[in-house]
């Protein structure tokens, strides 16, 4: 059985999406056997509602940061800063739709600032506005990714509170609630924003050289300038489009908590992106990327962080298993490791 | 010859120059800036990051980078206060403790780093999660310390100049400053240090010990980190998982806005120290100032990191310019040389 599911999700998706897949439907055993009620989804006021549909909903932020991060590792850069950009989008949104609660005859009623799309387009295209700031100390100024972010990284959560001048706004605007907690057919609406996103990225980066080129960059970059790739503004728009699905992220992570903080939206983001991307199979030192292989990523620290929870262990403890991934899977990926572990004993069996 | 000595120490002096132009704006804007408890008190509330920037000091030169100094900092107080409070041991042997647990969790991530060829970033992100994790695994509250040693550490003033005081956290740092400084100019470990850093496969064929050397750099940093630690529970007299959250920020940024070149092989432990002064007469001003807010600080600190990165970046650049320089100065030189053996 397990030599055919294999098999068949070998030649689904080629192995490297495998190895995640399997973790998570390992982490997922383990919930069917000491989780009660894991898998458990009823319709409840006309939605799905369980755990499974918890995790899908909960990761939705995640995913959406890993894509835009796998294609950053794929060009052997990095970007920290995408959790300042959850915090400054987050904080431009709630500061637009405004934080008041305003009764009329005592009833409350909804009330924006600006209307809600201008509110969302302007907080996704001030986080595009900030990846071209990275993008263009990347590729123009020539520092190295990680400085470049790390930059941003200091000054985004001081922005961010400047924005909403150091206090936490909390929205009233109902309507806004549907981004991070709303349901369309019946399944979470952040779901939908991370398929449309992952299907622009899948489209324009496998339907297109785009993807290639991104590659290419990611492994030689030398090479690929003097075959004509355009590196630099490449750079540019892959440092833009991490910062965007960081901002699209942003607007679920602060309609979900229906409030906006500075400090605390979007913390470790960075961290738990990069876990995802390497989940799924990207290197570090870039080159190729997994863009399937990052969202499953994302949920399997999503499904860890929930199970952790579910079974009654303090959940501060995440981070210790969290380390523990992190280093099993950068042992896997260490060719030197490999040539100890799998070497000798190919050695052997030869 | 002076202009090389020029451009080597430039960063260093753009620095300090802009520490003391910072501090002169203060004086110039608020009454009692100047007092010399002002200038210590840079020194006394900011002596931990001065331990740990220096460690970060040596990673960065040898052309690394450890994200996990602020948790294992986490951790150091955690432990000191776990094992002060909950088990009463020897404040001695707490302080032994502690620093062969960061020494120990450095030095493993110094071998992973080296012997499977691993990047720093993931090596010392895992680092992170697991410290900070242990954090929380010892405690998920505040320990408060109450242990005499401590709070009496904590507590002592040495008497200045001027109706002044400084804490014994600054005499730690001052000496951790002195013995880096001898450490990084004035050894052969220091000098590999560079080395690795400046060009880590020239190293290899110099035929330096470069795997010992990354890995005692990440053992220092460990160690300096678990020190860092020590200073910290004196200052905040507690225990708790969410001490020093964005620490190796800090950190970085004090290295880097200190001269030290991100790139590594280019560094000045006392150009970190200023870097960290930096850091601190930013909070500082912006204390005096009143109405200006805490997360002002943040976005000067991203404003002076961007400026001094940009700054590494002319440096390099412009060395990329002198050794472009060289070779077409050096063409003509054969020319007439290998004239001279076939005159015809």
């Amino acid at each position: 059985m397990a030599r055919f599911l294999s098999t068949f999700f070998r030649k689904l998706t080629g192995t490297k999406l495998f190895w995640p897949l399997l973790a998570l439907a390992l982490l997922l055993l383990f919930n069917l056997v000491f989780t009660k009620g894991f898998f458990h989804i009823q319709i409840k006021d006309g939605h799905l509602y369980g755990s499974l549909i918890d995790v899908l909903n909960r990761a939705a932020p995640l995913m959406l940061i890993s894509i835009g991060l796998t294609l950053v590792i794929a060009t052997s850069g990095i970007d920290i800063s995408v959790g300042a950009v959850v915090a400054i989008s987050g904080a431009l949104v709630a500061m637009l739709i405004g934080g008041n609660l305003v009764l009329k005859d005592g009833v409350q009623t909804y009330v924006t600032l600006v209307p809600m799309s201008v509110a969302i387009v302007a907080a996704v295209l001030v986080s595009g506005v900030f990846g071209l700031w990275n993008g263009f100390l990347v590729s123009r100024v020539g520092m190295q990714p990680i400085v470049a972010t790390l930059i941003l990284i200091t000054a985004g959560r001081g922005v961010a509170q400047l924005i909403t001048s150091g206090q936490i706004i909390t929205i009233y605007y109902k309507p806004y609630f549907f981004v991070g907690n709303g349901f369309l057919l019946g399944i979470p609406f952040s779901l939908y924003m991370v398929l449309a996103v992952l299907l622009f990225t899948l489209l324009l980066t496998r339907r297109t050289a785009l993807g290639l080129f991104i590659e290419s960059i990611g492994i030689n970059p030398r090479a690929s300038r003097m075959t004509g790739i355009n590196a630099k503004n490449l750079l540019l728009l892959v440092y833009t489009f991490s910062a965007i699905c960081a901002g699209i992220a942003g607007l679920i992570v602060c309609s979900n908590v229906k409030s906006a903080d500075g400090n605390n939206a979007g913390l470790y983001f960075e961290l738990d992106a990069i876990l995802a991307v390497v989940l799924g199979g990207t290197s570090m030192t870039g080159g190729k990327f997994y863009l399937l292989g990052s969202v499953v990523g994302a949920l399997i620290i999503q499904a860890l962080t929930t199970t952790i929870y579910s079974i009654g262990v303090p959940p501060e403890i995440t981070l210790v298993v969290k380390a523990v991934v992190v280093f099993l899977v950068m042992m896997f990926q260490s060719s030197t490791f490999r040539g100890i572990v799998f070497g000798r004993s190919g050695k052997q069996v030869a | 010859m002076f202009g090389k000595f020029n451009v080597k120490y430039l960063s260093l002096v753009v620095t300090i120059g802009l520490f003391l132009l910072m501090y002169g704006l203060g004086a110039k804007l608020y009454t009692g800036f100047l007092s010399p408890q002002v200038f210590l008190n840079l020194f006394i509330d900011n002596a931990f990051l001065g331990v740990t920037a220096i460690g970060m000091t040596f990673v960065i030169i040898s052309g690394g980078i450890d994200l996990s100094v602020g948790c294992v900092i986490a951790l150091t107080t955690m432990i000191s206060a776990h094992c002060l409070e909950v088990s009463h041991w020897n404040p001695a042997l707490v302080i032994l403790l502690v620093l062969l647990v960061g020494s120990a969790l450095g030095f493993a991530m110094g071998c992973l780093i080296h012997f499977f060829k691993l990047p720093p970033f993931i090596v010392t992100l895992a680092g992170y999660f697991l410290a900070r994790g242990l954090c929380y695994v010892i405690s998920i509250d505040t320990i408060p310390i109450t242990n005499s040693f401590y709070t009496k550490v904590s507590q002592y003033r040495i008497p200045m100049p001027g109706h002044s005081f400084i804490s014994i956290n600054v005499i730690i740092m001052l000496v951790v400053v002195l013995a880096a400084i001898y450490l990084a100019h004035y050894t052969k470990f220091g000098r590999t240090v560079y080395a690795i850093g400046g060009n880590e496969q020239s190293a290899i064929l110099m035929g330096l010990p470069v795997g010992r050397t990354k890995i005692l750099v990440y053992t220092l940093n460990g160690f300096l980190s678990a020190l860092a630690g020590v200073v910290f529970t004196i200052y905040m007299l507690s225990g708790y998982g969410l001490h020093a959250v964005g620490m190796e920020m800090d950190a970085i940024a004090a290295a880097v806005i200190g001269g030290t070149l991100l790139s590594g092989g280019v560094g000045y432990v006392f150009g970190t120290l200023f870097g960290v002064l930096i850091l601190g007469t930013i909070q500082t001003l912006i204390e005096f100032q009143g109405t200006l807010s805490s997360w002002w600080t943040k976005i000067v600190i991203g404003v002076l990191l961007f400026l001094f990165c940009l700054l590494q970046r002319l440096f390099e650049t412009g060395k990329g310019l002198k050794i472009k320089a060289k070779p077409a100065e050096a063409k003509p030189d054969p020319e007439p040389g290998a004239l001279q053996p076939h005159p015809r």
